[in-house]
């Protein structure tokens, strides 16, 4: 292709959340204010110092038929049904090259996770001491790689463009779908299935996240343990869940007449250089990965009418994005509706990026802001205008929105959407 | 107490059952467990294994690659059970 600066647009939503089982439900649910945070009852949980967390609302063995879903680790599970409703939401009829309207060689995949197939390694160890070598499934590396969940659902609609992994933690979603846009954008496919999943409600990495000091251990107020930009805010809550969108050329897209959410307008990356876990407290690399979006893409920061927050419910991190915000765009931050809806999704770890990218086309696409639960009293530190308690109505006009994500090991990217 | 030719087919069929949640009708004798039963090579390890304890009978890893249909299976599980 010779273009290469192409413009890219969202034709396709799908997510699998706390708060729903495709993304229509979760939508309806972020502009209610529902929390997806319950208390684990597992009895592996019952002596854990952190026994909340946000569980899946719609159980993927009810979805995927047991002979498929045995084979795939729970994260694979989840990204498989976001895309697939991502896919029939975009208006295809079968795999590529079935579907005439999308070729095949020029469609792609790109579906992160922050911690890969965590719990299939986990519970095969247990297998594998418990029931000895000849129990250990045959199944469990494609289980466990990291790029399990790309696959298969690269897999399931035919891609051969291209199925890509980029891992960043917290950050990873969001990166998968700038992978994906910059795909397009050059050249290298006209279809991409994006996003991110992550499964790792499991006791390893609740009890490690938490002796981290960076889970609250709100046992008692599960609904209200994740309270970003709150004064009494004491740490994320763990959710799980998957989100995608399809990306397309707008020329593609206009060929088959598909309909178009939003256009996604780019990406901006950086990295803290800071500390492997702790957010650079005065936003300066959160700064930086907003300048360079800035300085790649047409973004307009007087356009900016809305702007879904990393916001995971830390006492730095929250603070510090807000930061950033306030640095690079100055006065036109007054004019930005900012939502966490981690309030209500607790955090999706790598997860969190396909999600929150949903949630933002569709606030455009809406043109309503979701509501921040939980925020009782505003932290004198919070320098932005938070949605809080209800959905707030976004202006008429072209309007853009972010979807920020950042991750352990100083990740930072910001996604740029603009409706059409 | 051995088992007959047709209580092993049974034993298969409802080991691919569970496995590839394919019917246990029809899981028949001159079945080929790729082409016909959806069991790929690394579900085949699966069925292996379910059958070594169900029957009690040990399938080295050299002979899994004979094992095409499931009356293959059966005549070596027939032959090679304690």
């Amino acid at each position: 292709m010779s273009s290469t600066n192409r413009t890219v647009v969202v034709t396709g939503v799908g997510a699998t959340t706390p708060l729903g089982g495709d993304a229509a439900s979760t939508w309806e649910a972020l502009l209610a204010g529902r929390s997806g945070v319950r208390l684990l009852e597992e009895d592996w949980a019952a002596d854990l110092p952190v026994r909340i967390a946000a569980r899946i609302a719609v159980e993927p063995g009810t979805v995927i038929p047991r002979p498929h879903a045995r084979k795939l680790d729970r994260s694979a599970q989840f990204a498989l049904i976001a895309a697939r409703e991502a896919w029939a939401d975009a208006g295809f009829t079968a795999k590529a090259g079935e579907d005439p309207t999308v070729d095949p060689d020029r469609l792609g995949a790109v579906v992160a996770s922050g911690i890969g197939g965590v719990t299939t390694l986990l519970d095969q160890y247990d297998v594998l001491r418990e029931k000895g070598v000849r129990k250990v499934s045959p199944h469990t590396v494609p289980m466990l790689m990291p790029n399990g969940p790309a696959a298969n659902v690269g897999l399931e609609v035919g891609a051969r463009a291209g199925v890509h992994t980029p891992v960043s933690a917290c950050a990873s979603g969001a990166e998968a779908i700038g992978y994906a846009i910059e795909m397009i954008r050059t050249g290298r496919a006209d279809v991409v299935v994006a996003g991110g999943t992550e499964a790792s409600i499991h006791p390893l990495p609740i009890v490690a996240f938490g002796n981290m000091m960076a889970m609250s251990k709100n046992n008692e107020d599960p609904q209200g343990a994740s309270r970003p930009f709150d004064t009494a805010r004491n740490g994320f809550v763990m959710g799980e869940g998957a989100g995608a969108v399809v990306l397309e050329s707008a020329d593609h897209a206009a060929r088959r007449g598909a309909r178009v959410y939003a256009e996604a307008i780019g990406q901006g990356i950086s990295a803290d250089a800071h500390h492997i876990t702790q957010p650079e407290p005065s936003g300066n690399g959160i700064a930086q990965a907003l300048q360079n979006l800035v300085d790649a893409t047409e973004l307009k920061p007087a356009e900016i009418a809305h702007v879904n927050a990393h916001a995971t419910s830390t006492p730095q991190g929250d603070v510090a994005e807000l930061k950033a915000l306030r640095k690079v765009f100055g006065h036109d931050v007054d004019h930005m509706a900012i939502s966490a809806t981690k309030s209500m999704t607790g955090h999706l770890l790598g997860g969190a990026g396909g999600v929150e990218t949903v949630a933002t086309v569709l606030a455009l696409h809406h043109r309503l802001a979701p509501p921040t639960i939980n925020l009782d009293s505003l932290d004198p530190e919070a320098d932005g205008d938070i949605v809080r308690d209800k959905p707030r109505p976004l202006p008429a006009g072209t309007i853009a929105a972010l979807n920020d994500s950042f991750g352990f090991g100083g990740h930072n990217v910001v996604l740029a959407f603009r409706t059409v | 107490m051995a088992a007959t030719q047709e209580e092993i087919v049974e034993g298969l069929a409802e080991i691919v059952n569970e496995i590839a949640g394919i019917p246990t009708e029809d899981v028949l004798l001159e079945k080929s467990f790729t082409d016909d039963l959806d069991v790929d090579s690394l579900s085949m390890v699966e069925v292996v294994v379910a059958a070594e304890e169900r029957f009690d009978v040990k399938i080295p890893d050299d002979d899994v690659k004979n094992l095409k249909t499931v009356g293959d299976a059966a005549d070596y599980i027939l032959k090679h059970q304690a």
